[in-house]
């Protein structure tokens, strides 16, 4: 089973990889809206490409609300 | 379809429906690849009048409020015709908004239950905001696991009375929903909508885009929207059509409803169908140069046909590929919530895929203008609709001015607000706050806004008063949210931004700390709220006797600078 904190790393790289920027450029704590620059379409992509990363099915409700990768790890993190 | 001229009520209406297509699938429920649900009107009404009764065994009334915060589901169209059966008002809030937020408006609604959906009341039940909500009595949760906390709520699934409901009429002037327009800040816009709203607006919109048996719309915007309480509800339900829910929201779910569900009709925000046409277009450059040339040759050819009026059966035919991808049946995209720009749907309409582009507000209950697609307008918001007598106020030389709309659909005022209506509402005339002229074949266009406040492309309505709160505190002698159109006025109604005027103290330098900090407040809001830039101003801000911001008179002195230079990025 994956800790915390590698959980994370996988979202911060897969995430880098979705969007083509270079491994490293994210951090836990960053807005992905911001930081990424991408709307609410984007983002449900993202998550599609983590689901399937991770072999889960992250519920809409579970991420309303939520706008960085520290609080989307401990989402996913929850049902692994 | 019913004749809603015979009808006083939503729920007289409703409730004669589901006895007239008692037969017919109103409800199609599923979440990712799963079906969940597949209700007949007959199996819609045996759902929903042990929980009318229920409510009228626990005290609810004639004109009792019962506010739902759910996602698209069936369970929001049964609780929401259980109440109106039951003679009830009806609160719809946007499941998105803050728990906070959510507590405001049910507490501002005098709500006495509260229908929602157990994550959201998880979150609900932790905030602060419950205690205030004094008028709270029942609460209802769908979908709790078995062991689950419910604090205080009970289980929707569970919650029956043994007997028939009895049905409590209602008369058209009646107040049927209370639906906040925005407003989760200082001053909530309660839009106080009549039965006679809805049963006008409905009669209205169907003359356009009927729906009838057989008939399948995807609704995808959240159901507490006027557009999809009307086309994703009331409208259907009315005339037998059926309703499709997607419990998750990806694109990829939304895109194999198209085929599985063979759906007629979808509503969409702009962003969305943006990102539609985005897509297909990736696909169309991906093709082979020979194949691109034949395509691009059979769009031409489709566009020469539909120029005067839509012709489905032969776009299918010529485009059969891409009206395959959507299903083979779809006939309309219904676009709302916000601006659609022209090239879109011009697009789409190429395709032979008609755009019903329209103009409205919940104020007016829905939709005051819309494109009858006879012929085919993308530069226009069309024209009002049936019952819809639009005029442009104090007009300009070029002929625009503010658009006001007086109708039957037009709401009877804001809920505990008689100021704020009777500003809106001015000798029955609403004014809307937006610009437009009409053009010489009576098509509405929009150029701009004269009210302080955006839409985004998501549809959502933000009024800078509502999100001041996050900044308040900020080390700065004062501070002020506007839109940047409302300063600077524009002759258009895209790309709208929030900007925060900031007076420094004496001596005070906008510093990277202070930068860092008001981006950190701005993080907190939900990112369709936030501001894109800081403009500095360095004179005292002009107040009224009680010290409000006198904000028309600091946007005018705010005129006098450049746009292009003062606002400062984040």
């Amino acid at each position: 089973m994956r800790t915390l904190a590698e959980t994370t790393q996988e979202v911060l790289s897969l995430a880098a990889k979705h969007f083509q920027l270079p491994a490293g450029s994210l951090a836990p704590e960053d807005d992905f809206f911001k930081k990424l620059g991408i709307d609410s379409l984007q983002t449900l992509e993202m998550l599609s490409r983590l689901e399937n990363h991770f072999g889960i099915e992250l519920p809409d409700y579970e991420v309303q609300g939520v706008s960085d990768f520290k609080t989307l790890a401990e989402r996913i993190q929850s049902r692994l | 379809m019913l004749d809603l001229s015979k009808y006083q009520s939503i729920g007289a209406a409703l409730r004669d429906a589901l006895d007239t297509f008692a037969g017919e699938v109103c409800l199609i429920e599923s979440d990712r690849d799963r079906e969940k649900e597949r209700l007949t009107y007959r199996e819609f009404k045996a759902r929903a009048h042990p929980l009318a009764r229920a409510l009228q065994d626990g005290g609810f009334v004639a004109g009792s409020r019962a506010s739902i915060i759910m996602t698209n589901q069936s369970k929001w169209l049964i609780s929401a015709y259980a109440i109106f059966y039951a003679g009830g008002v009806l609160v719809p809030l946007d499941y998105k908004l803050t728990p906070e937020e959510q507590w405001q408006l049910i507490r501002h609604s005098s709500a006495s239950v509260l229908v929602t959906e157990y994550p959201i009341w998880r979150q609900l039940s932790g905030s602060a905001g419950r205690a205030a909500a004094t008028a709270l009595q029942t609460i209802l949760v769908t979908e709790a696991p078995p062991n689950a906390e419910l604090a205080g709520a009970q289980r929707w699934e569970e919650f029956h009375g043994a007997d028939e409901p009895v049905f409590v009429a209602r008369e058209r002037t009646d107040v049927a929903s209370i639906v906040y327009s925005s407003g989760t800040g200082g001053r909530p816009k309660g839009c106080m909508m009549t039965h006679e709203n809805y049963l006008e607006q409905c009669v209205a919109l169907t003359s356009i885009y009927p729906f009838w048996p057989g008939v399948r719309y995807l609704s995808i915007l959240p159901t507490n929207h006027a557009i999809d309480f009307m086309v994703g509800f009331f409208g259907p339900f009315t005339c037998g059509a059926a309703v499709v829910h997607l419990r998750t929201l990806r694109p990829e779910y939304v895109r194999e409803a198209f085929p599985k569900y063979k759906i007629t009709y979808v509503s969409l925000v702009p962003l969305v169908l943006k990102n539609l046409q985005k897509g297909l277009q990736a696909r169309f450059d991906a093709l082979p140069a020979g194949k691109r040339k034949v395509f691009d040759a059979l769009v031409a050819m489709n566009k020469a046909l539909t120029k005067s009026r839509p012709r489905p059966g032969l776009s299918r035919r010529l485009l059969k590929q891409v009206h395959e991808a959507f299903g083979g049946e779809l006939l309309t995209i219904i676009v709302g919530g916000a601006f659609t720009e022209p090239q879109t749907l011009q697009f789409f309409y190429d395709l032979g895929i008609p755009v019903a582009n329209g103009y409205g507000l919940t104020e007016a209950g829905t939709a005051i203008t819309v494109n009858d697609l006879r012929p085919f307008r993308a530069d226009t918001v069309g024209k009002p609709l049936p019952g819809m007598e639009v005029r442009i106020v104090n007009a300009a030389a070029d002929g625009v001015g503010e658009v006001a709309v007086r109708s039957k659909t037009v709401m009877a005022g804001y809920l505990n607000d008689p100021e704020l209506t009777a500003e809106t509402i001015v000798d029955g005339w609403l004014m809307t706050g937006d610009l437009g002229r009409f053009d010489a074949f009576g098509h509405l266009q929009l150029a701009g806004r004269k009210k302080n406040m955006i839409v985004t492309e998501e549809g959502k309505n933000i009024y800078p008063e509502d999100i001041e709160s996050v900044f308040e505190g900020l080390p700065v002698r004062e501070f002020c949210v506007f839109a940047a159109n409302y300063i600077w006025p524009k002759r258009s109604m895209t790309g709208e931004k929030l900007v925060l005027v900031l007076h420094l103290e004496t001596g005070q330098a906008y510093s990277e700390e202070l930068r860092r900090e008001i981006n950190a407040r701005n993080s907190r809001l939900l990112n369709y709220k936030r501001i894109h830039g800081v403009v500095l101003f360095d004179q005292d801000f002009p107040r009224t006797a009680s010290l409000k911001i006198k904000r028309n008179s600091l946007a005018e002195r705010l005129a006098e600078l450049d746009s292009s230079s003062a606002i400062l990025p984040l």
